[in-house]
This record gives C-alpha cells, sequence and structure tokens, in this order.
C-alpha cells in the first residue's frame, strides 16, 4: 500500500506540493509513483530562478525501467533544488516525501495549492 | 491478449514479494526488493533466479551429432558426455535463429536449452533441419523447471544441500546431483559472469527446491534476483542477449563472438558460407560495448552519433552498471565509423561513448 500523507495536496501526475510557511511550496514525487517506476538512476530538475507555467515539464525521473517526465503542479518560480539528488537519486525511492524532495517553487498565485487534490481523493486516484 | 504462461514458481514470486510482468508471453519476477540491490547481492554473496520458462529440447538417436554438428555454429565434435557448450544457431544469411546451451550426455544423447521467446519458432526450425538425419526430437519445455544459483558464494550454497562433490563439476560442464533430495542436472553455467549453477529438475520439484536454496542461501547473503537484474548481470558480462545483440540481421561474428564460430570444425554447417563471406570481407557493421561516465541511461535504438552528428549505429542494450555507477551499453555501429569519436544524445545533452572490451567489471566465474 502506498503512504499518502495527509497534510500534503497532489497532482494527477503523482507530484506532492506542501505548503510551507515562508510562502513557498516544497515539490516531489508521491510513493505510490516511486514504487511504480522502481529503482531511480537519475533525477533532473530545471535550475533555480527558472520560471514555470502549471502542467509544465519540470524534469526528467528515471529508473531502470524508464525515463518519466515530472510535470509542474502549479506555475511559480523555482527557488531551490534538491541538492542529494543528483549523486544519490535512490533517495526518491527511500524517503519520497523528505530527503527525497525535488523542487522548491514560489507559487504564481498564494492560491493555487487549494485547488490540487487532498490526500483522499489521491488516495481515491490510485485505488 | 492470450493468457501469460507461469512457471511452477508463479506463486512462491508472488508470495515474496516479487513483481510479476509479462516476459516473453511468461508471467516472471522482474524484481522482488530492487533491480540494483538483487544486481550487487549477485555480485557480492549470490542471487538465485527462476528461469523456468527457458526451453529444453532433447536431441537423441545415431545421427545426434552429426546432426547438431551443422545445425550449430560451434564444434559440437569436440564435446564429451558432461560437457556443455555455447553457440548461436544461424540461418544461412549467417543471422542468428538463437543461441543456446548443448548438454551431451552420451554418444546419441544431447540436450538443447534455449531462450523462452525462441521455443515454438526453434523447434520449427530445428525439426525442418533434421529431415535426413537419424534423430529424435523432443520439447521438453514444459518438463523441467530451471533454478540459477549465481555469486561468489554460489558454489557453497548448492553444495550444502547435496553430497555430490561438486567441486569436481567445473565451469561449462554438468552432473547429475541430488539437491536437496531433488534430481538434478547440475549444470556449471550461468548468465551473471559470477561462478555458480543451473539446476534442471522436474517441473513439481521446483517449489521445494526453491524454498530448500533460499533457506541454505540466506546466511551466505544470497538474495531471489528477478529478470531486471539478470539482464544488467549479463550486460556488465558482456553477454549478448538475443534480440538485442544477436538477432536475424546480426550475426555472430558482427556481434563479436568469433570464438564460437568453428568455420573450420571439419563439417559444414548452416550459415557457413555467410560467416566464411562476412569474415574474409569483413562486416558492414559491428557491435561495441560502451561506457558514458554518466548515470543517465542510454536506452535501445537510441541513435549513435559520429564527430559531425551524422547517425552511424543505434543502441542494442543500455543500463545503469549498478557497480560502476554508470550508464553502460551496446551499440551497433558501421565498421567505418569504430574507431571515430562516438556519442548519443540524450534529451539535449551530448554523452560521449568511451568502447571497452567486456567485461565490464572483474568477473570471478568457474
Amino acid at each position: 500500500m502506498s503512504h499518502i500523507p495527509a497534510d500534503l495536496r497532489y497532482a494527477k501526475s503523482h507530484e506532492w506540493v506542501r505548503a510551507e510557511s515562508d510562502g513557498t511550496v516544497t515539490i516531489g514525487i508521491t510513493d505510490y509513483a516511486q514504487n511504480s517506476l522502481g529503482d531511480i538512476t537519475y533525477v533532473q530538475v530545471p535550475k533555480v530562478g527558472a520560471t514555470l507555467k502549471a502542467g509544465e515539464t519540470f524534469g526528467v525521473v528515471e529508473s531502470v525501467k524508464a525515463a518519466s517526465d515530472l510535470y509542474l503542479p502549479i506555475a511559480g518560480t523555482v527557488v531551490a533544488v534538491n541538492p542529494a539528488l543528483d549523486s544519490a537519486p535512490e533517495t526518491v525511492n527511500r524517503a519520497p516525501y523528505a530527503e527525497g524532495w525535488m523542487l522548491r517553487v514560489k507559487p504564481a498565485d498564494a492560491g493555487s495549492v487549494a485547488a490540487l487534490l487532498d490526500a483522499a481523493a489521491y488516495t481515491k486516484l490510485v485505488s | 491478449m492470450s493468457e501469460l504462461k507461469r512457471t511452477p514458481l508463479r506463486d512462491f514470486h508472488a508470495a515474496h514479494g516479487g513483481r510479476l510482468v509479462d516476459f516473453a508471453g511468461w508471467e516472471m519476477p522482474v524484481q522482488y526488493r530492487s533491480i540494483l540491490e538483487e544486481h550487487k547481492a549477485v555480485r557480492r554473496a549470490a542471487g538465485l533466479f527462476d528461469v523456468s520458462h527457458m526451453g529444453e529440447v532433447d536431441v537423441r538417436g545415431p545421427d545426434a551429432a552429426r546432426f547438431l554438428n551443422q545445425l550449430v555454429t560451434n564444434d559440437v565434435a569436440k564435446l564429451f558426455a558432461g560437457r556443455v557448450l555455447y553457440s548461436p544457431m544461424c540461418y544461412e544469411s549467417g543471422g542468428v535463429v538463437d543461441d543456446l546451451l548443448v548438454y551431451m550426455r552420451g554418444a546419441e544423447d544431447y540436450f538443447l536449452c534455449i531462450n523462452a521467446g525462441n521455443i515454438a519458432k526453434d523447434l520449427v526450425w530445428i525439426r525442418e533441419r533434421a529431415a535426413g538425419f537419424n534423430v529424435t526430437i523432443t520439447d521438453r519445455s514444459d518438463d523441467y523447471a530451471l533454478l540459477a544459483v549465481q555469486g561468489p558464494r554460489a558454489a557453497a550454497i548448492v553444495q550444502s544441500l547435496t553430497g555430490a562433490k561438486l567441486g569436481l563439476v567445473k565451469y561449462y560442464h554438468f552432473s547429475e546431483a541430488t539437491v536437496a533430495g531433488i534430481q538434478c542436472i547440475a549444470s556449471r553455467t550461468g548468465y551473471t559472469g559470477e561462478d555458480g549453477f543451473e539446476l534442471y529438475h522436474a517441473a513439481g520439484d521446483a517449489p521445494a527446491l526453491a524454498a530448500a536454496l533460499l533457506a541454505a542461501g540466506q546466511p551466505h547473503g544470497l538474495e531471489l534476483a528477478g529478470l531486471g537484474a539478470r539482464d544488467s548481470l549479463r550486460l556488465e558480462a558482456g553477454y549478448p542477449l538475443y534480440g538485442h545483440e544477436i538477432t536475424a540481421e546480426i550475426s555472430p561474428l558482427t556481434a563479436g563472438l568469433g570464438w564460437t564460430v568453428k568455420l573450420e570444425k571439419g563439417a559444414d554447417f548452416i550459415g557457413r558460407a555467410a560467416l566464411l563471406a562476412e569474415k574474409e570481407n569483413g562486416g558492414a557493421s559491428q557491435v561495441v560495448f560502451f561506457r558514458t561516465g554518466d548515470r543517465r541511461i542510454v536506452r535501445a535504438d537510441t541513435p549513435v552519433l559520429d564527430a559531425a552528428g551524422a547517425i552511424v549505429g543505434r543502441v542494442l542494450s543500455g543500463t545503469l552498471s549498478p557497480i560502476l555507477n554508470e550508464a553502460i551499453g551496446s551499440a551497433l555501429v558501421a565498421t567505418t565509423a569504430v574507431a571515430q569519436p562516438l556519442a548519443v544524445d540524450i534529451r539535449g545533452a551530448k554523452l560521449n561513448l568511451s568502447l571497452v572490451k567486456p567485461p565490464f567489471v572483474e568477473l570471478k566465474k568457474g
């Protein structure tokens, strides 16, 4: 069974979003996504400062099996990327909601997070 | 979609967390825990693989040796009872029907181990070509299950379950042995580049043998290993996989398997004329192995580029080497371009290929 934390928001494309107290959001992929991909071998993320639209491709996650695009759930500007994933992409398998985070984004619209799926809706999606 | 075939160990895999996928029409475990971890366990200690989907064919009769020697490219005449031979089986064109193992049990008694995806095709081909020979071809694929124990601890694990002196069974030899009370053909062969045994046994005995090997192996660090690890292990060892490095269009000479093509073995064989011509004139392309120094996997069918960016080949197999921690693979490249700097484009990034004579890692087999 996939772990789906109650305090996060989710996209249909299997990214999670956490609203931080400083107004930024942290983004990663869900436990369901990492489990479906299998051993993650490479994570490609955008440069800090990149401004992206909602639904736009922000990177690629590669596993032994396949390479998959990553989609930004909300519009915004990238303020940080996880530096640990370069040398240890398997962190996403081990801790998808914690050390395996991918991006920190300053949302273009502060209200956009609330429009995403909540844990109950995402649970329904993947079950 | 037709029903997937199952090995006798399908429920064993499911009970042990195996992720079952369609492989050549078979429902097989691609992994249990992690492809990368299973790969490393085989290099470090041992892995247990279910390869019961492989096909087995008995070839018996007074003409068995003569028939096989004209059927395959390697020299069957140099076998003796208890010896195993790896060989491609070619078309007249020199392209490959399949690659297989030939086991000699006796002067008129051989059996073949063939690729799961090729069983039906091979049987048609072998039976057609057997016309005029006094041989009997019998498909035994459903009778046999096959478990492979591979890795530096493999021999000790199998030895702990048998009174047979496995130390006497050298690399590419086999012996009858009772393992965990189950009658087996213990073959010192494998597809990982490590020492180990492949145990052929009656299909009904497979669950008991798998359980015994797992229990005996776990104190040695043995893990269950799926077809994902089997593929990355074979590529790291530089072994060809049918449909990738060898195909109906890629001959064993093109694939760098010249050591398996015995043009002068004293018997004509299917494909000899074409292979002789390829040897004398050189082939238009050749299979090379590469590493990139980067973790991005270079997947099959990726175009291979020369310094000017022209396409001079294509990738045949690609994975991440869990041992080297970088992408490795094989490619079919125009012979005229092999000595040139080669590269691939992965999502806009140009990665240079460093050609490597495999194996990619030091092997400790037999």
